[in-house]
Formats: C-alpha cells, structure tokens, sequence
C-alpha cells in the first residue's frame, strides 16, 4: 500500500485526531499527559468497546441496533437480581459472566426473530424491542438501585493488572480488563476477517439480493448477528455493573449515542458492507477522549454530548462525501460502457 | 465421467403463478451436459421465472427440477448452488464492497462448507478461475472501482468455476463490445468441452445462432418451439418470439429538406474526452451517434445535455444560444435526454407506473394554488400507457413490476410528455427484445414524423441503419466519418467501427 492510499485512510485520520487532540488537551493541562490518566481512559473504554464490537457487527451488515444499551442493562442487572434472590455468590465471575451472556443472546433472539422472521427494519424493530426489555425488567425484575452487588463482581472493580506510583501525582492503575478485552477485540477482527460468518456479514452489506443468491442464508446470517450482539452486550453489561459497582436499572440509557458515534467514526459505512475492528478501536478511544478529558480545556459536561453529536454527523458527512465522489469518478470512468 | 456426459439438466412440466397470473404454465427443458442450449423469449415470456426456479428463488407451483438423475419438487438457493447450479444473472450480483478475489472464491467455500477462509486460499480459488477461462484481472481491487465489462468476466469466472454442472447465462453481452463477446463465446466453448450444461439466455438472434446448439423458444410462459439450433433461422425464431412477421427493413420517415435547424453544436470540446465537434440536426431528423467503448461517445450526448462538462464551444437551440454546463437551461430550451441505465438513471423504481409517467415536467398538471390535478395526473398517465402500448393492468403498480421493455417505455413517455425539440436517446433498446424495440423504434419514427429532432447513441448497427437519416461516427473523441442516408449500411459501418 502506497503512503498516499495510507494518509486516506480512515484509520489514519483517527490516529491523526487523537494525537491533535491529545496535545491540545496536553498543552492546556499537563495532568492529560499522565499513566494515570491514560490508564483511566483505557478503563472508561472497555465497556464502550465491547458494546461498539457488537454495533460494528450489525452496521456492516447494513443493519442497526439501538437496543444495545437496554439488552445490556437487562442483562447485568438481572444476573445481579438472579444471584442474590437464589444466593449465589461464587467467588470467581464465571457464573455472572454466563447469566449475563446468556440473557443477551436471548434479548438478541427476539431481536432475530421480530428482524429475520417478520422482516421489520432494523431500526424500528430494535427501538421497539429496546422499549420492552427496559418495561419489562422494570416491572419484572426490579426497579431499584443495587449497591451490594455479589462479591466477585464487587472485588473485579479494583482488580489491576499493574499498579504504578510516579514520583508525583496520583497512582497509576490499569485495570486487568485489558487482557480479555483485547483477547475478545482480536479475536471478533478475526470473526469478521476470517470466517464465513464474518464474510457473510460484510456480504450482507454489500447487497442482500447478491447474498441470497450465492446461497448464504440472509435469514440465518440475520439471526446470528442480532444473538452475537445480544451476547456481547449482556457481556459489556455485567462489566459495566462491576466496574461501577452498583446495579441500577436505569443506567446506560442514552449511550447508544456515544457508541454507534465511535463505530461510524471508526469508518463503518451506515449503509452497510464496510468497517475494520481497528477503525473501531480508534473510534471508541476518541470519544472516551472527548467524553473523559474535554473538561480539561474548560468545555463544560453538557457540552460533550453536543460534541459527540456533532461528531457523528461529521462522520457520516464524511462518508457520503467520499462515497459521491467515488460515485463520480466512476460515473466518468464507466459512462461509456453502454450498448448491444 | 460417462454419466456426466450423458446426464440431463432441466425441469418438466412447470407451472408458475404470481397473484393471478401465470409466468409459466408447464414448461419443460432437456439441457445435456457438454451442450449449449439458447431459451429465446421477449420480456415478460417466463426466461427470468424459470431461472428464478432453477436458481432456488421461487418454487414451481407444481413440476419437477431435474438435476442429472436427481429430481426436485423445489429447490432452496443453497440446494441449487450444492447441486451445482450457477446463474450469471444480469445484473451480475457481485457485491461492490468485496475485493475481486472473494467475490470468486466465496461459492467455492460455500459449496465446501467451509468455516474458516484464508486470503491465500481465496487468492489461489480467483486466480485458478481466472486462469481457467484466460482472463487477467486484478483479484485485490474491490469490485465496486472495475468496469462493467470486467464484472461481466468476474461473474463468468465465478460461476465456472468448480463444480458448475448447470450454468445459466441471462443475457451476457449486453454490456460487452464486439471483442469482448468474441471471448465470452471462447470461453463457453471451453466450459462446454468441460461438459457442462449451458443455458444461454438472450435477444441477440446472431449471437444465439453462433454459440447454442440446441433452442427453447418461450412465448407467454408456454413453449412454442424448440429443437436443434441449426433447424432454426433468424426468421423462424424472431416470428415464434414475438408470434408476428418481424421484418428489418428501414423505417425512417422520408426527411422533408430544410435548412432550418433544431439544434447546432459548435465545435465542442472537453480535452481528452472529445474536441471539436460540430454537428446540426433539422427538424424531424434521427441523427445517430455510434462509437466504440471509450470513444466519448456518451460524454458527446450527456454535454449536449447539460450533465457532462464542455469546456469551450457552442449549443444553438432553435436559432437561439444557450448557457452550457447545464441540464436544467437545456430542458428549458427543449432537449429531452434518456440515459442508457434505465434502472438507476431514468426511473423511480419504487413509485407507481403513473407517477413515473407524469414525474418530468410535472408543473403542467398544477391547478390553481399549486396543487396537483389528480385527475389530470391520470388522464395524463392513463393517454400515455395506450400510446405507447405499455403491458400493465394496474398503472398504481410500481414500475419494477414491469418487464424491460416496458420499463423503457415509460422512461421514453416520461420524456416525451415534455414534447421536447430535440431528444437524445442513449442506448434505447439496451436489453429490450424484439418487440418492444419494434415498437420503440416506431414511436421514433412516428415522432420524428411530427417533427421532433432525434439523436440516438447506440451500439446496435442495424437499428442505426434501420431508424437513422445520417450517422456520425465517433472515434477517440473525434468524428471520424459521417454517412449519409445514401451511403447507410451495416457492413461499411461495422468496417468504420472496427
């Protein structure tokens, strides 16, 4: 690949922007450049990533998922209700881990069956589903806040992999969760890159009538989708809690922005068949950037979910920029190939 | 190996309804291996359902699928591609977002089962499918930056590839020059003397005779001939299509002379693309515009239009000048333009057959305070639809319900409804059968009568000699050569082409 391919890269114009954004924050605030700080970044992105891992899957496939965030909560929240009504208190996190992951893929079951089944846009059937897992675990499960959540869980928060004390300033900690979460980023890169599965999904997008027709099953590609994003976020659910340490119901409401921003960011084409797990990556450190340290320069909280909107509008504007001029030369290139 | 080359492919006694009506009542086709059958049909005769069949996309209402010594009541499209069923459909059902490479290789791994895929491997499937029909291409590049002409030979690769016992060809030439057909029929050959079943689906009656050895011939979902190619001629086939004397004689109206111009182009130029052209076209006159690929012929006719750049030069509409570089000045002056691809650049596919009739030059059908006449929409629509024979029984229906040449006519009434001084068609009988190119040509002709100005860009020379009064020649941006009605003919023209 050519040095000018590579700088029009969307990838490379993320590292671009973080590295500009960083030293901006880092020249106004000098506390930005610290272990401390970079490590807490890495801890707020987990979370984010295992959601956006999930989202990416779904937009490559020409679809979309805004029940993410209720599929998640629903599922951490209920792992933690179900442990304590039965008395479970393991002392590893296998068995929250499991109740969560499972309760996702069957959110995400419902999810395959109102999209692949009855065929309703992904949009409306995941907003509407979104509804009714919030409805239903308020009116089922429960609707209150938990604070002493089971100990595993509880005893994960503090669970660091590396503790490093500079000479001035505050400890530097970094959280184990950096090891499976890198483990689970590789290997859904791999998933995309290397399986048919993950062939299928960027089929999907390329054109449903094209995926029909190779013999792939639109509707069985369909439901594996929406259930692997129903795992991974009852995954990135559990987490959420434990990191927190407390189970609130109403939590995660509105994350849905930050998320599908950080994927379309990340390059993901919203109408399907492109997007890179690196692009992801990227996109989900930006906006942890943004989110975490736009304070630092003085913009008040309410302004960063402003700047993420914005930021994905910019996103997407770019994406069709380049897609009508792409079109374009295209158009020059080919408009003569008519005729019997 | 002996089974294999005795083994039939087909289907028997197929029936087929969509709502009421019935695409295809009780058809049947004997395709062996190692042979190229044609199935010849105008639009709307059953050809698209009956490869929906053999393809897994519909099932037969009642019939068999017969698959070697396999029989089927139906098949599921991943059935179809594991028995060995491979369809190059029109549209050539690549996905643009894919890289050559796994666009051929991903039937392969579908039909192994196969779990994981390696880039290396996927490389090696592309590589060996391209090597097998001759064809050098560059497997990295996504398919949405390559030609049209290239996607056709990726198709073609794709699904000759391993395994193929049946393969389904619906019209492939259409987006293909002289050159190009000459090694897509190379290539048959090739997968013929391989032993598989060939369906060669198309309009073009000399291509058929030259490649197929074998014809069904459908009309109105039923056969209506069928045997050894060689039993037919151009003659036999066209009437049992169309089910009428089809004759090919010229059919321009007689040019009244006049020294008065609806258009004069003055020496256009746009570097590289084309330069100093000047050509003038009078009242009532089909000018016809031919080129090879490349030869901006297509830019020529979208700058007259407005839609492609001119960098200098001149366009007199009606004795008077208009502002270059733009559609929406040319409309005005009276230039209508039907581009070739119908599908993305003429119509609106969703919408109902009337809106797309009535959808240029929409502001005639206001009434007072800027609402739209609903009853003169369909007056307007419903006088379009008997003018121009258009087959529906619903215009509510939208478009895509039409067969193609139906589509292109209503492209063709939608501009025509502007009434414009001067209207370049591009392509108009691109994939369109016998018939309705009969009839699409007799609705020049008769326009062309009332005085409207035609310039008709094509590929297709007997129709150029058979509807024009002049033809220009366009070579490397230039015109090379122009023939005058005296001098039409299709061999001095194929001679200037090539």
């Amino acid at each position: 690949m050519n040095i000018k391919k590579l700088l029009l890269r969307n990838e490379t114009a993320l590292i671009i922007a973080i590295v500009v954004l960083s030293l901006v924050i880092g020249i106004k605030s000098p506390e930005f450049f610290t272990l401390a700080n970079l490590f807490d970044i890495f801890r707020s992105s987990f979370v984010q990533l295992i959601f956006a891992l999930g989202v990416l899957i779904v937009i490559i496939s020409g679809g979309i998922d805004i029940s993410f965030p209720a599929v998640g909560i629903f599922a951490g929240y209920t792992a933690v209700v179900l442990m304590q009504r039965f008395e479970w208190n393991p002392e590893n996190l296998l068995l929250p881990i499991a109740l969560a992951i499972i309760i996702g893929i069957i959110l995400g079951a419902i999810n395959s069956i109102a999209i692949a089944t009855f065929g309703i846009p992904t949009l409306i059937a995941t907003l509407g589903t979104s509804g009714i897992f919030r409805g239903l675990m308020l009116t089922f499960i429960g609707s209150s806040f938990i604070s002493d959540i089971p100990v595993a869980l509880d005893k994960f928060a503090t669970a660091d992999l590396l503790k490093i004390q500079p000479e001035e300033g505050t400890l530097a900690r970094l959280h184990i969760l950096i090891i499976p979460v890198a483990i689970l980023t590789i290997f859904v890169s791999l998933l995309l890159t290397r399986t048919m599965f993950g062939r299928s999904v960027y089929a999907l997008g390329g054109g449903v009538e094209a995926t029909r027709r190779l013999g792939i099953s639109v509707k069985r590609t369909q439901a594996k989708i929406y259930m692997s994003v129903g795992g991974l976020s009852g995954l990135a659910g559990i987490l959420y809690v434990s990191l927190q340490r407390k189970a609130n119901p109403y939590d995660l409401a509105g994350s849905e922005l930050d998320i599908i921003a950080a994927v379309v960011l990340g390059g993901a084409s919203i109408m399907g068949g492109y997007g890179t797990v690196f692009g992801t990556v990227l996109g989900v450190l930006l906006i942890s950037l943004i989110k975490g340290n736009l304070i630092l320069l003085g913009v008040s909280g309410s302004w960063q979910r402003a700047a993420v909107g914005a930021l994905l509008l910019i996103g997407i504007t770019v994406q069709a920029l380049n897609e009508s001029k792409k079109a374009k030369n295209r158009r020059v290139s080919t408009s003569d190939e008519v005729g019997e | 190996m002996s089974t294999l080359l005795t083994a039939e492919y087909g289907v028997k006694d197929i029936v087929k309804s969509f709502g009421g009506a019935k695409a295809l009542s009780g058809v049947s086709i004997s395709v062996k291996s190692g042979e190229v059958h044609c199935i010849a049909g105008e639009n709307g005769s059953g050809k698209s359902t009956l490869i929906k069949i053999m393809s897994g996309i519909h099932a037969p209402d009642t019939g068999l699928i017969r698959l070697g010594d396999k029989s089927f009541t139906k098949l599921s499209p991943r059935e179809a591609v594991h028995e060995g069923v491979q369809v190059i459909f029109q549209d050539f059902s690549l996905l643009p977002n894919m890289t050559v490479a796994e666009n051929i290789a991903m039937p392969t791994y579908i039909l192994n089962n196969s779990r994981i895929l390696s880039k290396k491997q996927t490389k090696e499937i592309a590589s060996n499918a391209l090597d097998l029909i001759g064809i050098d291409i560059d497997i990295n590049i996504p398919v949405a930056d390559i030609s049209i002409a290239s996607k056709q030979l990726i198709a073609i690769a794709r699904a000759t590839n391993l395994g193929v016992k049946m393969l389904f060809m619906d019209e492939p030439t259409t987006a293909l020059t002289r050159k190009e057909i000459k090694r897509l029929f190379e290539v048959v050959e090739q997968i013929k003397a391989r032993g598989v079943a060939t369906v060669f689906v198309s309009h073009k009656i000399d291509e058929i005779q030259e490649i197929c050895n074998t014809i069904t011939i459908l009309r109105n979902g039923e056969v209506v001939g069928d045997g050894l190619m060689k039993d037919f001629n151009r003659k036999t086939i066209s009437q049992a299509m169309t089910g009428l004397d089809v004759s090919e004689s010229r059919i321009a109206p007689k040019l009244e002379k006049t020294t008065k111009k609806v258009v004069e182009i003055k020496n256009f130029t746009t570097k590289p693309t084309f330069s100093n052209i000047s050509f003038s076209i009078a009242p009532g006159e089909i000018l016809g515009m031919t080129g090879l690929l490349g030869s901006g012929r297509t830019e020529l006719a979208e700058a007259i239009f407005g839609q492609y750049p001119v960098d200098s030069g001149e366009i007199i509409v009606d004795g008077r000048p208009i502002q270059l570089n733009s559609s929406s000045k040319a409309l005005k002056a009276g230039i209508g333009y039907v581009p070739p691809d119908r599908l993305t650049q003429g119509l609106f596919l969703e919408q109902s057959i009337l809106n797309n009739l009535v959808s240029v030059g929409i502001d005639q059908y206001q009434s007072t305070g800027g609402r739209l006449s609903k009853t003169r929409l369909i007056e307007a629509g419903q006088h379009w639809i008997k003018d121009l024979r258009i087959k529906t029984n619903n215009p509510q229906n939208p478009v895509t319900s039409l067969s193609g040449g139906n589509q292109q006519r209503v492209v063709l009434a939608k501009w025509l409804a502007m009434n414009p001084h001067l209207m370049i068609l591009n392509g108009p009988t691109v994939g369109v059968d016998i018939g309705s190119k009969r009839e699409i040509l007799k609705i020049i002709r008769d326009r062309a009568q009332e005085g409207m100005a035609f310039l008709v860009v094509s590929d297709d020379i007997p129709e150029l000699v058979q509807i024009c009064h002049r033809v220009i020649v366009i070579k490397n941006g230039h015109i090379s050569k122009e023939f005058s009605e005296a001098q039409l003919d299709e061999k001095t023209l194929y001679e200037e082409l090539s």
